[in-house]
């Protein structure tokens, strides 16, 4: 690592995952700098979600830590740790009654008082997330009006709304056609770089993610590496990510290619 | 915010007429100048006319703004903490727990050897029964929402518990006299029409306590309509809230049962109705949006039930529905699906 680990938003130490009967990855260690875009990839099962989970404090860890700036994710509320890190789910099982605006309004929900009320600063900090991700005509419609792309969007801007120095996504770009998939990713790309915020998301899209972050988590086999795409790619990991008798990395079309 | 302040107050002036509307109806024929006479305590042609209106229909419409606000505000609270457009205020089997107690008071007596029977048969005896029987269901649920992490699971506990309360309710039916049948069905009718001032005053106390811990639940109610995982990550206490608004759900619906009975429906339609009107999700605007809707529905209710022109009495529970059920459908046929 380059950057010092004390200007990281979110590292680990000697981090052991999993649940009470089954472990998943030990000695995990990541930095995770502002204004990086970082993917975690793995294949099925293979711990990617447990691994957010865990960072999340969704689920706790089996052994070693987690720490947001300087401080122990053990040692801090829930509502501390909701100013600094915002989600993004796969799931949408949020009410369909809402309105653009008011889903992402509900961002500001750390920051506004007993009963609710916007404050001059939640509101110009709404309006700064629906611009930023072009949200301006879809304000008023209902969810239930929406598509998947677009409340893919919506949930971002929520999560923009929340202003956290670290945005997590799970799977943003499942049920999305290729071109949709494209258009997100290269929307967490510009937000990264023009937002400074780190944005760690997990995706089955590796071709896609070789192409555009600046780090890559992979979690295979019990391990969790931390590398740069070109490292990745250059110490040959990818080669047996997947058994190798459907397909194999091509590592100059930086893609991987089915056996002929 | 205009649009929001000008629904507000044309909730309150519709309120205003439902309740003079109420009042002014009834199985004696009073003059709407004799009722409003009579409230604001002036000379009135009949005295009897100011008792009817004071002692009696005065505290019949307040138990129907208590009774359908607070119903309406709970099935709101019930359906926002399960996610579920289906849910009410008595998911959680409070008013089977209340049943119970009334059916082991007014049935029991022969299973149990008819003990006292006589004095079972005042009024505060059912209330006591009524609300002992809510408590206890509110106790298992409460103990339950501690050791279960599924907010669903919880909805189910509450069924279950509704379909035992309902079996015990008929084994004790099976063994018991026509008239202690009659009575319980009677009971299960619902009624406004019985409560005294204290009485009102008593339901109120609890209705005011369950509201104020509603308005402590308004922000985090909010974020729970992003679901679960959403709420959390944006710093809601999850378990807290559900304990809270189980708590001000059951002071609210266990008291109403307690003092009116089962009253079906309102709970479960208002909220609906009033989305339908209210542009919006904020419970902010939500909460006092179905506490004045819930307060008028009740009090139509009530006004119908009172058979305009005749000395008949119709139980309020058939009216809430037959009144209820063809607007809901009627919801859902024009906009398709009742959402949350």
């Amino acid at each position: 690592m380059e950057k010092q680990a004390s200007t990281s938003i979110l590292s680990t130490r000697n981090l052991t995952i999993g649940y009470d009967d089954k472990l998943v990855a030990k000695n995990i260690e990541i930095n995770i700098h502002p204004g990086e875009l970082i993917a975690v990839i793995g294949v099925n099962g293979s711990g990617k979600s447990t691994l957010l989970k865990t960072i999340t404090k969704e689920l706790d860890a089996i052994s070693g830590e987690v720490f947001l700036e300087d401080l122990s994710l053990e040692k801090i509320s829930a509502k501390e740790i909701s100013e600094i890190i915002s989600i993004v789910l796969t799931e949408t099982h949020f009410s369909k009654n809402l309105s653009v605006k008011e889903l992402v309004t509900l961002g500001r929900h750390p920051y506004t008082n007993w009963l609710g009320v916007l404050s001059k600063i939640d509101k110009d900090a709404i309006q700064q997330a629906i611009d930023l991700i072009d949200l301006q005509d879809l304000a008023d419609r209902k969810c239930s009006s929406l598509s998947d792309g677009q409340l893919q969007k919506v949930m971002l801007g929520r999560a923009l709304a929340q202003d956290t120095p670290l945005i997590i996504l799970d799977e943003p770009t499942t049920h999305l056609d290729l071109y949709h998939k494209a258009f997100v990713l290269k929307l967490l790309q510009k937000l990264s770089k023009t937002t400074q915020k780190a944005i760690v998301f997990a995706t089955h899209e590796i071709d896609l993610a070789l192409q555009l972050c600046d780090q890559i988590i992979l979690v295979n086999g019990g391990k969790v590496i931390q590398l740069t795409p070109e490292n990745l790619i250059k110490e040959k990991h990818l080669e047996h990510l997947f058994p190798s008798d459907l397909i194999q990395f091509d590592a100059v079309s930086k893609s991987f290619k089915i056996k002929s | 915010m205009k649009n929001l302040a000008t629904y507000f107050w044309i909730g309150i002036l519709v309120l205003i007429l439902s309740i003079i509307l109420n009042i002014s109806l009834g199985s004696v024929s009073i003059p709407l100048d004799e009722v409003l006479k009579s409230i604001f305590h002036l000379d009135v042609t009949k005295e009897s006319w100011q008792i009817i209106v004071v002692d009696y229909r005065l505290p019949k419409a307040f138990t129907a703004i208590l009774v359908g606000s607070g119903l309406a505000l709970s099935g709101l609270l019930m359906q926002t903490l399960f996610r579920n457009p289906l849910a009410g205020p008595y998911v959680l089997g409070l008013s089977s727990g209340a049943s119970l107690g009334v059916a082991l008071v007014l049935m029991g007596s022969s299973l149990f050897g008819g003990v006292a029977a006589g004095l079972f048969l005042s009024k505060w005896t059912l209330v006591i029964a009524s609300s002992l029987g809510s408590f206890l269901v509110l106790l298992a649920i409460l103990g339950a929402s501690f050791r279960i992490k599924d907010t669903m699971a919880l909805l189910i506990i509450g069924l279950m518990f509704a379909s035992l309360t309902a079996a015990v309710v008929s084994v004790l039916s099976y063994f018991s006299s026509s008239q202690q049948l009659q009575q319980y069905v009677f009971w299960s009718f619902g009624s406004l029409g019985n409560l005294s001032w204290v009485e009102v005053g008593i339901l109120f106390l609890f209705w005011l306590s369950g509201i104020i811990l509603s308005i402590f639940c308004i922000k985090n109610l909010n974020a729970l309509l992003l679901g679960e995982h959403y709420a959390k990550s944006l710093g809601t206490h999850l378990r807290r809230n559900r304990f809270l608004v189980i708590l001000a759900t059951s002071l609210i619906a266990g008291s109403i049962t307690a003092f009116a009975g089962p009253i079906a429906f309102i709970g479960l339609a208002v909220p609906h109705l009033v989305r339908q009107i209210i542009p919006s999700s904020n419970h902010l605007i939500l909460v006092p949006a179905v506490l004045i809707g819930g307060a008028i529905l009740m009090l139509l209710c009530d006004s119908i039930a009172q058979l305009p022109g005749s000395g008949l009495t119709l139980p309020i529970n058939a009216i809430t529905s037959l009144i209820g059920a063809p607007v809901v459908i009627w919801l859902l046929v024009r906009k398709k699906k009742l959402l949350f």
